[in-house]
């Protein structure tokens, strides 16, 4: 058995209290079983006991729509509101607040993109260039605006070791694409790509920039102005916020250009029967009443991060990922996908199992209370390159240890002791 | 939970499909996907005289899958299309005679969600409607 390379520092994470902030986790999830293992935050995060109180403060005591209503109810939810979206620039290192537009997830914050910018500035026989790696919600909204605008996608390729090859984009780049759009860390692989070195190259081949940040922001410090990107797209749910919490971050001289997304309330600034004019950003894309009381968990989950040190976040997972990687490889038959070191790799490993099915893996292992995903991991093109049908995935956060990975190496046994393998 | 659901006939089943292959021509031919883990089949079907004559499968994904198409096989081959027809998940379910749990249930139906679209002509059925 390896033991832990990282020593312990006076900056390590406590995950034990850190654990006992969250209440799924301190549950019996059946009768007298261990207690459970969730290595799946990189599908959905849990959510610390400050977040559900912050929902439940919002629901009880001053649940009320924003922006409209004179009494106190009202004015307290605008304010808390508004002070979220100021924490969460802040947490981004973004030049304003009001260039962060709440929405439901990274999935709409994309979409959001492609409707609006996309309609706008990609035209017949233009290029948008995307990767290989990317999650389906970094492709599909592409592959329907370049249907309806006549634009051709191109694909960065990716190395044998599960990174992107650079010299392929610099290829790419000389046909000049409006937009370079890519994920900071992959979902599937966990590899992290050089976001600044992208950007850098595609703004000098002058494309604007999309980084899905959906994996980076809750794992890892992002800050905007280094990155030097044009829209940053992100979830909340996966970063301890609630559900239907997410962020689409643009620079505001694109937000102001951009015409809205959804028309409605609250993103209009007069509305006459024959047409209508739009509200300042971000409220121009915040039509309709938005999910209140999700926006303001979102900023106890951004406090709790910010509690905790975005860096201490990043070294906690960095010494997760190393421990992961050195015991995983000990398992017989056990395939690793994506780089083979731990530099430049999240917290998060894709992995088959000799021939037994990932399905059958994860089922197995929750027998054993241990949660993990199985499956394409909304990445088909990547997993047929792979050229594996599905994989299992185990991905950690702050509430991680060595203990999770100590129980996911046992329960990989026994399901090479189910599957009769050597 | 594992060790009830990971039963011998599962694992044989998966480790020994029954009727494993393609069959060129054939009468009825489905394929059909489960998004969610990526389990594949594809299902022949060879009718002689209103009698499934012969039945063939390829595919792979789960062990769940697999084997209850493998065990589908066995259940259909030399009963009239018309038997065929009624069968319905609860046969499928049953002859399985392990627990499946919702999260498992498209993986055990896909089998019988492709000779069911073959059989019918439709190009996909519901679980619902098996």
């Amino acid at each position: 058995m390896v033991s832990s390379t990282t020593r312990q520092t006076a900056t390590d994470l406590d995950v034990a209290a850190i654990r006992a902030d969250f209440p799924v986790l301190n549950q019996e999830v059946r009768p007298g079983a261990e207690r459970l293992s969730f290595l799946d935050s990189a599908a959905s995060s849990q959510k610390p006991a400050s977040v559900i109180e912050t929902l439940d403060d919002y629901y009880r005591r001053y649940n009320a729509n924003i922006h409209r209503g004179v009494y106190q109810l009202s004015e307290e939810a605008t304010q808390r509101y508004e002070a979220a979206r100021h924490l969460v620039a802040d947490f981004i290192n973004a030049p304003s607040a009001r260039e962060c537009i709440f929405v439901r997830n990274t999935t709409e914050a994309i979409n959001l993109v492609a409707h609006s910018w996309g309609r706008r500035n990609v035209n017949a026989g233009d290029v948008v260039v995307l990767t290989v790696m990317e999650h389906h919600s970094n492709l599909v909204p592409w592959q329907l605006l370049a249907e309806e605008q006549g634009a051709e996608l191109a694909f960065v390729r990716m190395t044998p070791e599960g990174r992107l090859d650079l010299d392929h984009l610099d290829t790419l780049l000389t046909r000049e694409p409006k937009l370079v759009a890519f994920s900071h860390v992959s979902n599937a692989l966990g590899t992290i790509h050089d976001a600044v070195e992208i950007t850098r190259r595609a703004k000098v081949a002058g494309a604007t920039v999309l980084i899905d940040g959906a994996q980076s922001v809750p794992h890892l410090p992002v800050d905007v102005q280094s990155l030097g990107c044009d829209f940053l797209a992100f979830s909340g749910h996966k970063m301890l916020g609630p559900m239907g919490s997410g962020v689409l971050w643009g620079r505001r001289e694109l937000l102001e250009a951009m015409p809205p997304f959804m028309g409605g309330g609250s993103m209009i600034r007069k509305v006459e029967l024959s047409g209508s004019t739009w509200a300042d950003v971000p409220a121009k894309f915040e039509a309709g009443t938005p999910a209140v009381g999700d926006a303001i968990g979102l900023g106890a989950a951004v406090e709790y991060l910010s509690e905790l040190g975005m860096d201490r976040v990043q070294a906690h997972e960095h010494g997760l990922a190393g421990y992961a990687f050195a015991r995983l490889g000990e398992v017989p038959e056990l395939t690793i996908h994506g780089p083979k070191m731990t530099e430049g790799r999240a917290a998060v490993f894709s992995f088959s199992l000799g021939d037994v099915h990932p399905h059958d893996v994860a089922a197995i292992l929750d027998s054993e209370n241990i949660a993990v995903r199985a499956g394409h991991h909304c990445c088909q093109p990547l997993m047929r390159e792979l050229g594996d049908v599905a994989t299992t995935r185990a991905s950690f956060y702050v509430y991680n240890d060595h203990d999770d990975i100590n129980r996911l190496v046992a329960g990989l046994g026994r399901v090479r002791q189910i599957f009769g393998s050597a | 939970m594992a060790d009830s659901l990971y039963k011998e006939i599962i694992l044989d089943h998966y480790r020994s499909p029954r009727n494993k292959g393609r069959l060129d021509p054939a009468d009825y031919s489905h394929e059909d996907v489960n998004p969610l883990c990526g389990d594949e089949i594809v299902l022949d079907l060879r009718v002689k005289d209103g009698i499934v004559s012969e039945v063939a499968f390829e595919g792979r994904g789960c062990a769940i899958s697999q084997a209850a198409t493998s065990i589908l096989t066995e259940m259909i081959e030399g009963r009239t299309v018309e038997e065929v027809k009624a069968l319905t998940k609860d046969d499928l379910l049953e002859e399985l005679s392990v627990p499946i749990s919702p999260a498992r249930m498209k993986c055990a139906l896909l089998g019988l969600k492709c000779l069911k679209a073959g059989i019918y002509g439709v190009g996909h059925m519901h679980d619902d409607d098996l």
